[in-house]
């Protein structure tokens, strides 16, 4: 068993390192098939032309209107729908429009409108200043961006692979509830989330909250571990996104204070046990920890997740940088080690989350105890 | 890392957030918890059980002794009783036969007291009447002489030897 994951995780190593030379090639424009090739290529290209390892992993975590399938010998892009609120309304069209351009060179006219790309972003061709740097585009000068983007698209067949998971478990109960299969691998985490999660933390009202917290702790647990596999269709950021752990924050923190009784709000705007005159001040710290206390949940699993995925891109990226031969064998030891603490790092983050959602619950919903 | 248009993922993260949580819910968390509630509830439902029984058993099995112990008092008991009894039959018996015995004995005795009373007053009854033939024999012979006569019926009844 152990031996077979070691395996997987030296193949992984292996295809991460294909997929990221791959993605070098797309982002040279470059048309090979043959990953030997190009080796061969990018390091003629890097006698030229200076390789740049921030712009690659920024490319690798970042979002994009176009997916590219980066697994070996079969590489393709699929080109998504883009989906704008324009000032003239819903326009949908294809991104294959820009011809995978990020420089804003490309000019697509549909609805009545002109855009152009800039490193992901698509704004008005008319209102945007030739070359312009993508943090410098206002809300003025682009559409609002509902594309079906990589990210979104990973999403849903996460949420997808899970249900169909989860499916599977409820089919496998036999008549007299014995877990068979998949069910006996997963039922110990619904249980343990449950028992150990919910139970525990929130007390004798959990029973409401197990179904957020089993869907909580099951989609950012396969995120990050789909994340980790180094290869098209994963290998996505979606928990390294600080997008998306804000949602899921501002979805706990709603639940919290939605089901905040009496005692919990008296405990943030009338702090007991504190003397009268500063019960304003402490007052003032609790309302300020009821937004801390999400915002760290979602700066915590960002920044767990962004950072793992930049490290093992890192080390990869410093054969390129050094080229010596040397290189590969001490970054790809590195990089092994990284994927095993990541690897412990996706459950672990799945669980904090979740358990620290369980006690902000039980926080809002526990009886005064004194 | 690019979040320049964050409202993208804002829009799909939330909405598929919900979509999925209610298709969970509906289609896997509800049946899945269901069953393993279930599941715990026939469990410590068997082990109680599987506990009353073991209860129940013990509880059979003292009884069992206690019904066995009480049989083999009551097999004592009866065996004592029976034992008894046949001493009692088997006395009463005896004594009974003792007292039936005396009684046919008395009754022997009697019959042949009376016989032997009856024996006597026959030979009484013969010996007077030989007596008298003889006497009158001899008389006829003897009583000629008078004296003779009585002498000799002196004699004869002083013989006379009863018993």
């Amino acid at each position: 068993m152990t031996n077979n994951i070691f395996k997987f995780l030296l193949l992984s190593v292996l295809f991460i390192n294909v997929g990221i030379i791959s993605a070098q090639h797309d982002a040279h424009g470059e048309t090979t098939s043959h990953n030997e090739a190009t080796v061969e290529k990018n390091e003629e290209a890097g006698h030229d032309e200076k390789f740049n390892p921030s712009d690659l992993i920024n490319h690798h975590l970042s979002d994009s209107h176009d997916y590219k399938f980066d697994i070996p010998f079969f590489e393709t892009t699929f080109y998504l729908p883009v989906i704008l609120w324009t000032d003239n309304g819903l326009t949908v069209f294809s991104s294959s429009a820009f011809k995978g351009d990020e420089h804003g060179e490309v000019v697509v006219t549909k609805n009545g409108q002109k855009f152009v790309r800039i490193h992901d972003i698509i704004a008005y061709a008319d209102k945007v200043p030739e070359h312009a740097k993508p943090e410098e585009i206002t809300l003025s000068q682009r559409p609002l961006d509902f594309s079906i983007t990589k990210n979104v698209l990973s999403m849903f067949f996460t949420f997808l692979i899970i249900l169909i998971l989860l499916m599977y478990v409820r089919k496998a109960y036999n008549k007299k509830g014995v877990p068979k299969g998949i069910a006996g691998f997963l039922e110990p985490l619904i249980v343990f989330i449950r028992d150990d999660v919910a139970k525990e933390n929130i007390g004798p009202k959990y029973q409401k909250f197990v179904p957020f917290l089993l869907t909580v702790f099951f989609f950012i647990l396969f995120s990050n571990l789909f994340g980790l596999i180094p290869f098209s269709p994963f290998g996505y950021n979606l928990t390294g996104n600080i997008v998306v752990t804000f949602v899921l924050a501002v979805i706990v923190f709603i639940i919290t204070n939605v089901n905040g009784n009496k005692s919990y709000w008296k405990h943030i705007l009338w702090p007991p046990g504190v003397p009268v005159i500063l019960k304003p001040f402490i007052a003032l710290i609790e309302v300020l920890s009821m937004f801390t206390k999400p915002f760290a949940l979602m700066i915590r699993l960002f920044a767990n997740i962004f950072a793992g995925h930049t490290i093992i891109l890192t080390f990869i990226t410093l054969i390129f940088v050094f080229k010596n031969w040397g290189v590969p064998f001490a970054s790809g030891f590195a990089t092994i080690f990284m994927y095993i603490s990541e690897l412990l790092v996706a459950f672990l983050q799945a669980y904090v989350f979740t358990l620290l959602s369980a006690i902000y619950f039980g926080m809002a919903v526990k009886e005064e105890a004194h | 890392m690019n979040f320049f248009h964050p409202e993208t993922l804002i829009f799909w993260t939330t909405l598929f957030f919900l979509l999925f949580f209610f298709l969970f819910l509906k289609f896997a968390w509800k049946p899945i918890l269901k069953t393993i509630n279930e599941r715990e509830k026939s469990i410590e439902d068997a082990l109680a059980e599987a506990d009353k029984a073991k209860k129940e058993m013990a509880q059979l099995k003292a009884d069992n002794q206690k019904i066995l112990n009480e049989a083999r008092a009551e097999r004592d008991q009866m065996l004592k009783e029976a034992k008894e009894l046949k001493n009692q039959i088997v006395n009463k018996a005896k004594e009974e036969a003792q007292v039936e015995a005396g009684k046919e004995i008395e009754k022997a005795k009697a019959l042949i007291q009376s016989e032997k009373q009856a024996a006597v007053k026959d030979l009484k009854n013969q010996v007077s009447a030989f007596s008298l033939d003889i006497a009158k024999k001899v008389l006829k012979d003897e009583l000629k002489d008078p004296q003779t006569q009585m002498k000799h019926i002196e004699t004869l009844v002083s013989d006379i030897k009863l018993n």
